[in-house]
């Protein structure tokens, strides 16, 4: 088998592992990245909204700072998120979004003077400071209190995709793309680089690294109704649960976004109701303020998606061929601001509803969006269970995201993480933990692991269809471990996605075209993808509350007295049949913002014992410090500096704050 | 845009829709490229991408094509469609007629049936014609942005939007004569960095990357190029613009 040597080997070519590439190369170590296809197809290209930053450079963005981000960030994730790392990311993003303006990112601008806008169904006229123009401007987004979502029109990933992409084409870091991962090579303790399938000649090739840094996004395809690219199947997170020693963290925490066009699942993104889109209901009438009278369309995801979805089984859905749905009204933003900052919408309406939403409703219902579970790491981005493997990105549990993600938050996570993980990276590769020893046995140990596991499908004569088995998991995971979940369908979930596995088992191929052989790769990720979805299901049931986008109804309250910890999943054994779980608790003693109520959404949470005792303490500190400046009283609170790397460390600069 | 044609019939059968497909596996030394046809019911808001699934999930799992995004945002899957380049993911069917015919897009290297290899070539274009932000200064990431004016973002992103598709290269008349010819979508990035304040590179440096016959020069002007993007980037304008501006540098 070829073997291929590099210092670090990053698994992914989207935003997360590039800008990790980029950090690690910067330190001076060999990198090397895999994909499936070209970096700049990958998923991050869609994100269309943009990009969390504390900027402050707006009207309505004055006054905004890395507290205000912090707190949205926090609530957002339902208490979920690991509070330092929150704070390592607010930090972080306004370098990341300046940063890559340097790279070419042509982030909108302000522009000062009067201009008009429209909030909360309502045309009023702001006024941009002269001191601003020209500075980076930002538009409003679900669960946000000031306006902090900057934007490249409504192709923010995109442009930021092709910035980063064309920074490694700079530096020469190569890609090799159309390259799958397939195994990990390790032997319990310690990561040595990836088995990995050529996905056009099929055959195998082990890159042997110092360090491995997993980047390969998000698992929305196992679910049927998903805004998700097909690449994303989570094989990444697949191939690390399948060592047996890295759990996967918090695989019950699946975001739904509100706004898919029905039925084919394509976002249009938050922007929409961020610049003043409005959801009705099939008499035309605008349903968010009933239920959500603080926040209306602009609450979090998981309570706006479960509000809809509330509403359609009240029997106000719209109704068409495919079946319900509400509406998306963005009529009344008019065609010159659709034109200019929402033109990818623009276009989706066009190409798959033959509509103009500049005088049209768009028909959305909530599908899957974004996994907020992943490979579980620390605060460098270190996996769990193996030296030498990392992850960013969606593909890992960082837990910038708890139980429920805040737009804009990601594609800013993908980079803060990629630059704060791919800098831990580079110090593992000059401490003694990156030196390494690879024994040859070891080696061909693992490849020949991987060779059974395809001969075992290439040999099998069996009378299952992969593609068949693909559609069922997908329509197991839509229907029954959605948006609204409870126990008895949660429990058939899992036995029906156990009995499918073994079906996996039994998939014989029809066709045995040389090179790789699409069926055969199907088959493959299959019985990976379903692992993943017992996971998800498996780790749902065992929550027996409610919390962010996971949402029980025989559960329905957050329960920190009993549930304020994270699963961790492991699939120890290949036998196993539904992961073991294990819970890693959040420290409330901790917490800069101890447990409470969201600012939207329901208001009975069973609360922590500590958080009484805790939110005295603040209490306390800050009135100690009531003439400290900001930074002072945040660092009494919970100290975060430590975890980052020292030139990271600055203060941002931002209108109207000395540094 | 393009307007909307409906095929629907009045008494809503749905139609029956032949994909006469071109197949050939490089990796087969036993195969030649041929068409092979396959027959499927077409289904309201039916795409390309819905249908080709479709054939590879129930007729023949040995289909090969590219797809991502299935939004019309990734550039994957850009194909010849009834001849014509164009992205699968976001062509209805019901805008086609009822023979329908699939080749994979020519210039690149081809992986299997309608999958090609357009990333190899990108990257390939993107080194030689060094498609980055060079600007030496160090920038310091606490303080604030360099300011822009916002309507030089707005056109800077204008030219940005390339997906990379290939689309343009595949309806190239150049190309098919010169083989080194960046295309559209080389010459495209050229105007986008020569366009931002950012990039420090003068017209000197441009012209040493593009100031030739597989650059600027080689353009027969064909427009091939500005019809067939499925961003509808102002190709046409941006080559003739770019072309002026290197004969003036040339002149030099
Ligand atoms: C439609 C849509 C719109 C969105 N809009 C926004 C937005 O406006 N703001 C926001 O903050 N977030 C948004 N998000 C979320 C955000 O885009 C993603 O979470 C983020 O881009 C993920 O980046 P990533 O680098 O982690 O993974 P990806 O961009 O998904 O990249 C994964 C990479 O891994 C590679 N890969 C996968 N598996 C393997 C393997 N086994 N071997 C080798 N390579 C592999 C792939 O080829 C790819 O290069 C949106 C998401 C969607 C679906």
């Amino acid at each position: 088998m070829e073997t291929i040597h590099t210092d670090v080997l990053v698994i992914g070519g989207g935003l997360a592992g590039l800008r990790a590439a980029l950090a690690a190369r910067k330190r001076g170590n060999s990198v090397l990245i895999l994909s499936l296809v070209p970096p700049k197809r990958s998923h991050s290209a869609a994100a269309q909204g943009g990009m969390q930053a504390s900027l402050g450079n707006t009207a309505k963005g004055a006054g905004d700072n890395e507290d205000v981000h912090f707190e949205d960030t926090v609530r957002g994730s339902d208490w979920g998120n690991d509070q330092e790392v929150a704070r390592l990311f607010v930090h972080t993003a306004p370098k990341a979004v300046r940063e890559l303006a340097s790279w070419g990112v042509p982030w909108n601008r302000v522009q000062a003077g009067e201009r008009e806008a429209i909030i909360d169904n309502r045309r009023v006229t702001l006024s941009e400071p002269e001191a601003a123009h020209g500075l980076i401007t930002a538009r409003d987004f679900g669960g946000t209190k000031k306006w902090r979502t900057c934007y490249v029109s409504d192709g923010t990933g995109h442009a930021m995709l092709y910035a980063i992409s064309d920074q490694t084409i700079a530096e020469g870091i190569p890609v090799h793309e159309r390259m799958e991962a397939v195994s990990l090579i390790h032997d319990g303790l310690r990561c040595y680089g990836a088995i990995v399938r050529n996905l056009i000649d099929g055959k195998l090739v082990a890159y042997i690294a110092r360090a491995t840094c997993i980047a390969t996004g998000g698992f929305g395809r196992i679910y049927q109704s998903t805004t998700n690219a097909v690449i994303n199947e989570g094989i990444g997170a697949a191939i690390a649960l399948e060592t047996g020693v890295v759990p996967l963290g918090n695989m019950e925490a699946v975001q739904f976004h509100p706004t898919a066009i029905f039925p084919a699942g394509i976002l249009v993104t938050e922007g929409c109701r961020g610049d003043g889109g409005l959801l009705r209901d099939v008499d035309g009438h605008r349903f968010m303020p009933d239920y959500e009278p603080e926040k209306k369309e602009l609450a979090s995801r998981d309570v706006v998606s479960r509000r809809m979805e509330a509403h359609i089984r009240s029997g106000k859905g719209a109704r068409n061929r495919f079946g319900e749905h509400l509406w998306l009204d963005i009529t009344q933003l008019g065609a010159l601001h659709i034109d200019h900052k929402l033109r990818e919408v623009k276009e989706i309406c066009h190409y798959f509803l033959g509509i103009d939403p500049a005088r049209q409703w768009i028909p959305v219902r909530p599908a899957q969006h974004y996994s907020m579970g992943g490979i579980r790491t620390n605060a460098h981005g270190a996996a769990y269970g193996l030296s030498g493997l990392f992850a960013c990105g969606e593909a890992a549990c960082w837990d910038l995201h708890g139980f429920n993600r805040l737009g804009g938050n990601s594609v800013a996570e993908t980079v803060v993480s990629g630059m704060i993980v791919g800098d831990a990276i580079a110090d593992f590769c000059s401490s003694s933990g990156g030196d390494m020893h690879l024994s040859t046995a070891l080696l061909r140990e693992c490849a020949d692991k991987v060779r059974a596991e395809f001969s075992a499908i290439t040999d099998n004569h069996g009378p299952e269809n992969p593609a068949a088995l693909l559609g069922a998991m997908q329509a197991i995971m839509t229907d029954k471990v959605g948006i609204v979940r409870h126990g008895e369908q949660l429990a058939e979930a899992v036995r029906e996605l156990t009995e499918l596995e073994a079906r996996s088992r039994q998939i014989g191929l029809r066709n045995h075209r040389p090179g790789a052989n699409p069926e055969l790769t199907l088959a493959w990720r299959l019985q990976k993808m379903l692992k993943l979805a017992i996971c998800v299901a498996h780790g749902a049931r065992q929550r027996t509350e409610s919390r962010g986008a996971h949402f029980r109804t025989d559960f329905p309250r957050r329960n920190d007295a009993e549930w304020l910890k994270r699963t961790l999943a492991y699939w120890t054994d290949p036998a196993q049949l539904v992961p073991s779980l294990h819970y890693e608790a959040l420290d409330v003693r901790h917490m800069e913002l101890p447990p409470g109520w969201r600012g939207y959404g329901a208001r009975d949470a069973i609360e922590h014992p500590e958080t009484a005792h805790r939110m005295a303490q603040i209490e306390t500190i800050r009135a100690q410090l009531a003439t400290a400046d900001r930074h002072a009283v945040q660092d009494a609170l919970m100290p975060f500096r430590h975890l980052l790397p020292r030139h990271l460390c600055g203060d941002n600069a931002r209108p109207g704050e000395s540094t | 845009m393009i307007p909307l044609l409906r095929h629907g019939k009045p008494d809503g059968q749905p139609r029956r829709l032949t994909l006469e497909i071109l197949r050939h596996n490089p990796a087969d030394p036993a195969s030649v490229p041929h068409l092979q046809a396959y027959e499927i019911e077409e289904a309201e808001g039916m795409t390309l991408f819905i249908a080709l699934n479709e054939i590879r999930a129930q007729q023949d799992p040995s289909l090969m094509f590219d797809f991502v995004c299935r939004a019309g945002i990734c550039g994957s899957c850009a194909m010849l469609v009834n001849g014509r380049p164009g992205l699968a993911c976001r062509t209805l069917t019901r805008d086609l007629g009822e023979r329908i015919t699939l080749a994979p897009l020519p210039v690149f290297e081809l992986i299997g049936d309608l999958s090609v290899n357009t990333g190899k070539w990108m990257r390939g274009t993107s080194e030689r014609l060094q498609t980055w932000i060079h600007n030496d200064t160090e920038t310091d990431l606490d303080a604030f942005e360099t300011r822009m004016e916002p309507a030089t973002a707005e056109a800077i992103y204008e030219l940005d939007r390339c997906i990379e598709c290939g689309c343009c290269i595949a309806g190239c008349g150049t190309v098919q004569m010169r083989e080194r010819f960046v295309g559209a979508v080389g010459l495209n990035k050229i105007a986008r960095f020569r366009l931002d304040p950012r990039d420090t590179r003068s017209d000197e440096d441009f012209y040493e990357l593009i100031g030739d016959d597989d650059g600027v020069f080689g353009c027969m002007s064909l427009v091939g190029c500005h019809d067939v993007c499925p961003k509808q980037l102002p190709l046409q304008t941006q080559i003739a613009f770019l072309r002026r501006k290197m004969a003036l540098q040339g002149m030099r």
